[in-house]
């Protein structure tokens, strides 16, 4: 605007200032988005072990006679674990069918990818194969109308019944799954356990008994990392186990609007439990994220975490000579003969209902759903828990706190968490469980808050009841 | 206006803007009013009457969600106004290292908001973020920027000004230069000092520099949740929820009526506020 | 002399604070681009024992499949098309705007001036583009961004109008011009001041938007730059030193921009204005 050869430059120049406030509104506009997980199965990329099972049958998956050259395109999230997995993955199977080739996409992981999924799928260009998570967030694709069917495939014979729950609608399977499951627990620095003489504890009291001597001693009893707000649910969701064990009908009854948080005993319990943690974690607990909440456990600056077991890799990874010092155990109830172990079911693998390659899509599904395909996956991360295929099994080599979580296998005490067994759940439940672990919102008053958030879900999905 | 005129100034020239706004901006805002009122999947919608609005408004969080969205506009809007000004005075007299200066103040504009954001938050660490770490080493033990519920809006209403403060101090200095000399001549006659400089001529001679920073400030304060998603995402809880955060929220859950709901809501809430108060302002404007 | 000795102060007081609020924090930036990840996980101000810069430029270069430079193509093409197709219908519809007044221009009016205020409806907007199938293109896109940065565009360029005397028109039109051929060989031209300001401005806000191209151009093929920074914000392998190194390259372009037009944007406007 070097010289304006017109006068009125009072009104050139409010005009000019107005633009120039507005361009700055619409470079305010771009909004920026970190991938906030709503919950954390919707993140949680469990890595997946070798399990070096080379007498693997192989699976139906043979390529037998060389078609025409086919692409298969396959869309996972953009966790670097995930990305693994699914590389893994396709190279094993492209090693065996050449004449398949894969080309892999990647999405935003968390809500903004649930949000991306449902929109490709919404919008008639899903991939022919996509990675996603099992349980309610796979319901609220509508699956009927947008997944195909693989309920009558041969390899569902060698999946174990609590995954096939997951993927299950109206009768119909849907999906295959990538990786092994992964505990919901709460994960101990046992050389503080052995400073202070403490044992595992099997009842919520003991644990609270467990928090106060190390709060005594000086050292942080339990670790927040409140910025990924998702972990702060960790508590009340790893509590499930004791809910169903308590009300073995709860999922059901949640499920068709007759059970609330608030009025049901057992689940308010999960809430009450969050409340209880109050004062025990260490001070930059709103602050902190996923991966300083690792380092501090790995480091023995918190002597809990209530975590999921799929940040076992990043430990090895980061800290492997601390691996050692950490165990695990599952979220304690009000009764020490009923302790178990509340269980993350693993994404799975579902095609895309109008994909061109059905046949070749197939293939691939049979192929991951092998102990072939589970040794490929195990090849590139760590195992957070058994697997869901028959005949894949974790090595013995795995560090001690994966095995820690095998009694409860062994002896039946594990339940999927509620996410897998009814599709009902809230958005905004990290939120409301940031406020009660800050100490901002009382329990009662938290659940009763949810049973009203669960709601917009449950009637956005057309379920019968509410 | 003669036919000439009409020919010449043909409406055609309107098309190509007009296909697109009327496409792209208009009719979806029209839409959203009937939209708000389904439960949509994109694919197909429900109709519920006014079901959604009774939802949005029973949201616990949507009261601080109104709160929050009028502290936010309000104050980044103020400060903005303030040191804008204090900034274009400074900027405007006579200094050496002026130049240098504007373009300091200017850059953090043309930073990308999500860069900012990110950059903030990690400075803004209760514990290891430098702020709080230089406090320290001041023996100054800084509160929880982002945590502390009583003032993570703030923080975040500070690092929006310290990216939008170059716009306002840009207009500033350019309502202050386009005042003609003859008024500060003749305020040397009179023996004013630089106080009746800038109060006697700068502050009301840069009145629509004045209104064209509220303005705008106040509209985008309003709608903003751009440096606010990646620094805090409405928390903790939902401390620092603003209506657009709260839209963004019911988007990423997949509720698209209630989300469009929210967008008519927050329509109304601007529309409420920003036409009275331009409307205010630019009548001030023409009495000057 | 007491008050030059003032003014200097006051000076170095200010270049001081102008260190302290802008210049650390970019600072902060650049230099934890330096570091390798766990030297950038401390988030320190401290200088880097080594340099690890162009290794962190190679990772995030490669990183997806050379992501980043399908972005910054992705980015450069919205830019230019939407700056050339802003500059075109704003500048028309203005001269319009400017130059009319029947019962139809208020209206006109209202709905660009409510442009500047309503905040646009957004899951609507891309109701519209599927069925209109521009949803996740690029034309697409480009009319988003263009739709949305027209209200204030027009208003600058009618204000500018209404500078330019009548009497050109008036002249044009006696030798015969039509409307086309008064607007593109006469007006047209004399826009430059107004064509500058919208380049200049509006390129930065393209390039830098985030949430247009989140919500209408989604696709790891579509990612513009903004959307880059998701690539190292996967919650639990937090890779600062790429993190922050993908922040240096995506604010390159803005800063060359800024670099070069540093005395159009700030001394340019103001001196242009007190003169003219």
């Amino acid at each position: 605007m070097g010289n304006p050869r017109f006068g009125k430059s009072r009104k050139y120049v409010s005009v000019l200032s107005c633009v120039l406030l507005f361009a700055g509104l619409l470079a305010g506009c771009g909004g920026s988005n970190k991938n906030d997980s709503a919950s954390p199965s919707a993140s949680a990329s469990p890595s997946v072990s070798a399990s070096p099972s080379e007498s693997a049958s192989p699976s139906a998956t043979e390529s037998s006679k060389p078609q025409d050259k086919v692409t298969l395109s396959v869309l996972t999230d953009n966790s670097q674990d995930a990305v693994n997995v699914a590389k893994a993955l396709m190279d094993a199977f492209h090693a065996k069918n050449p004449n398949i080739t894969l080309e892999m996409e990647t999405r935003p992981s968390g809500s903004e990818g649930d949000n991306f999924v449902k929109t490709r799928l919404s919008t008639g260009d899903m991939n022919d194969v996509f990675f996603y998570n099992s349980g309610s967030l796979m319901q609220a694709l509508n699956p009927e109308q947008n997944i195909l069917d693989v309920s009558n495939e041969p390899w569902q014979a060698d999946v174990i019944d609590s995954f096939k729950q997951t993927v299950t609608m109206n009768g119909k399977l849907y999906g295959a799954p990538t990786n092994a499951t992964m505990g919901g627990g709460w994960f101990y620095n046992k050389k503080i356990y052995a400073n202070l003489g403490l044992t595992v504890p099997t009842t919520w009291a003991d644990l609270t008994a467990n928090n106060k001597k190390i709060k005594d001693a000086g050292i942080t009893p339990i670790i927040g990392t409140y910025k990924d707000s998702w972990t702060s649910q960790l508590i009340m969701l790893a509590d499930y186990y004791n809910v169903q064990a308590e009300d073995p009908t709860f999922a059901a009854d949640y499920t068709a609007n007759k059970a609330k948080y608030a009025t049901t005993p057992a689940a308010l319990r999960s809430f009450q439990k969050l409340q209880d943690t109050v004062g025990y974690m260490n001070k930059d607990y709103l602050a902190a994220n996923l991966d300083s909440g690792i380092k501090m456990l790995a480091e023995g600056k918190g002597a809990h975490y209530p975590m999921l077991t799929f940040i076992i890799p990043t430990i090895l990874q980061n800290n492997p000579e601390s691996i050692n010092d950490i165990g695990f155990f599952a979220q304690p109830g009000d009764n020490t003969d009923k302790n178990g172990l509340t269980v993350w079911m693993p994404s799975a693998a579902y095609i895309y209902k109008n994909s061109q390659h059905v046949d070749e899509a197939k293939k691939f599904l049979a192929f991951i759903a092998s102990p072939e395909g589970m040794a490929a996956v195990g090849k590139v991360s760590q195992p957070t828990g058994p697997y869901v295929i028959k005949g894949a099994v974790i090595p013995d080599n795995v560090p001690q706190v994966v095995k820690d979580m095998l009694p409860y296998f062994d002896s039946g005490k594990t339940a999927p968490a509620l996410e897998f067994v009814s599709p009902v759940k809230g958005p905004n439940l990290p939120q409301i469980t940031v406020e009660v672990g800050s100490g901002h919102r009382k329990a009662v008053d938290a659940a009763a808050m949810y049973d009203k958030d669960v709601e917009k879900q449950a009637q956005q999905l057309g379920l019968a009841g509410w | 206006m003669n036919k000439v005129w009409k020919r010449t100034y043909t409406y055609y020239f309107l098309l190509p803007a007009a296909i697109i706004y009327l496409i792209i901006f208009i009719l979806p805002t029209f839409m959203s009013f009937f939209f708000g009122m389904t439960r949509w999947t994109l694919q197909d919608w429900t109709y519920i009457g006014l079901e959604n609005f009774k939802t949005f408004f029973q949201e616990s969080s949507l009261n601080i969600g109104f709160k929050n969205t009028f502290i936010y506009a309000v104050v980044t809007c103020g400060l903005k106004v303030v040191f804008g000004l204090l900034l274009g005075v400074f900027l405007t007299s006579k200094i050496r290292t002026k130049n240098y200066l504007r373009s300091v103040v200017f850059f953090p504009t043309l930073v990308s908001t999500i860069a900012v954001g990110i950059a903030f938050s990690t400075l803004m660490h209760p514990t290891e973020g430098l702020i709080n770490t230089t406090l320290a080493s001041l023996g100054i033990s800084g509160p929880d920027w982002l945590g502390d519920t009583r003032i993570a809006l703030l923080s975040v209403a500070f690092v929006d000004v310290w990216k939008g403060v170059g716009f306002a101090t840009v207009i500033y200095i350019a309502g202050i230069m386009s005042i003609p000399e003859e008024y500060y001549e003749a305020l040397q006659i009179d023996g004013g000092n630089s106080w009746h400089k800038f109060w006697n001529i700068i502050l009301p001679l840069s009145r629509p520099a004045t209104n064209a920073v509220i303005i705008l400030a106040f509209i985008g304060g309003l709608r903003s949740f751009d440096i606010l998603w990646p620094m805090t995402r409405g928390g903790p809880g939902f401390a620092t929820d603003v209506i657009a955060s709260i839209i963004y929220k019911q988007y990423q859950a997949g509720f698209y009526g209630l989300a469009t709901a929210g967008n008519v809501i927050l329509f109304l809430f601007v529309s409420v506020l920003a036409f009275p108060l331009s409307l205010y302002l630019n009548r001030r404007e023409v009495d000057l | 002399m007491i008050r030059s000795i003032r003014r200097f102060s006051v000076e170095v007081a200010a270049v001081l604070a102008s260190v302290l609020i802008f210049w650390i924090p970019l600072y902060f930036v650049f230099v934890n681009a330096m570091k390798d990840k766990r030297g950038a996980s401390l988030q320190s101000m401290a200088w880097p024992a080594s340099n690890h810069l162009w290794s962190n430029i190679r990772e995030v270069i490669q990183a997806r499949n050379h992501m980043l430079i399908h972005a910054f193509v992705n980015s450069a093409m919205l830019t230019l098309f939407s700056i050339a197709l802003l500059l075109l219908v704003c500048a028309m519809a203005g001269f319009v705007m400017q130059r009319r007044s029947d019962r139809v221009t208020p209206w006109i009016s209202f709905f660009v001036l409510a442009g500047l205020i309503i905040p646009p409806a957004i899951v609507p907007t891309i109701w519209v583009l599927k069925n209109l199938h521009l949803f996740k293109t690029m034309l697409g896109l480009i009319m988003v961004e263009v739709a949305l940065a027209f209200p204030f565009g027009v208003l600058l360029y009618r204000g500018f109008m209404g500078a330019i005397p009548r009497e050109i028109d008036e002249a044009s039109v006696v030798d015969g011009c039509g409307g086309f051929r008064l607007f593109f060989q006469i007006i047209f031209p004399l826009l430059k001041p107004v064509n500058a300001t919208i380049i200049v401005t509006s390129s930065v806000a393209i390039f830098n938007d985030f949430t247009n191209p989140l919500y209408f151009f989604p696709g790891s093929k579509n990612a513009t730059v903004q959307l880059t920074l998701y690539n190292f914000m996967s919650q639990f392998v937090s890779q600062y030193n790429l993190l922050y190194t993908n922040i240096l390259l995506i604010t390159l372009p803005p800063l060359v921009l800024f670099i070069f037009f540093n005395k159009k944007i700030v001394a340019g406007i103001t001196a242009g204005a007190v003169k003219g």
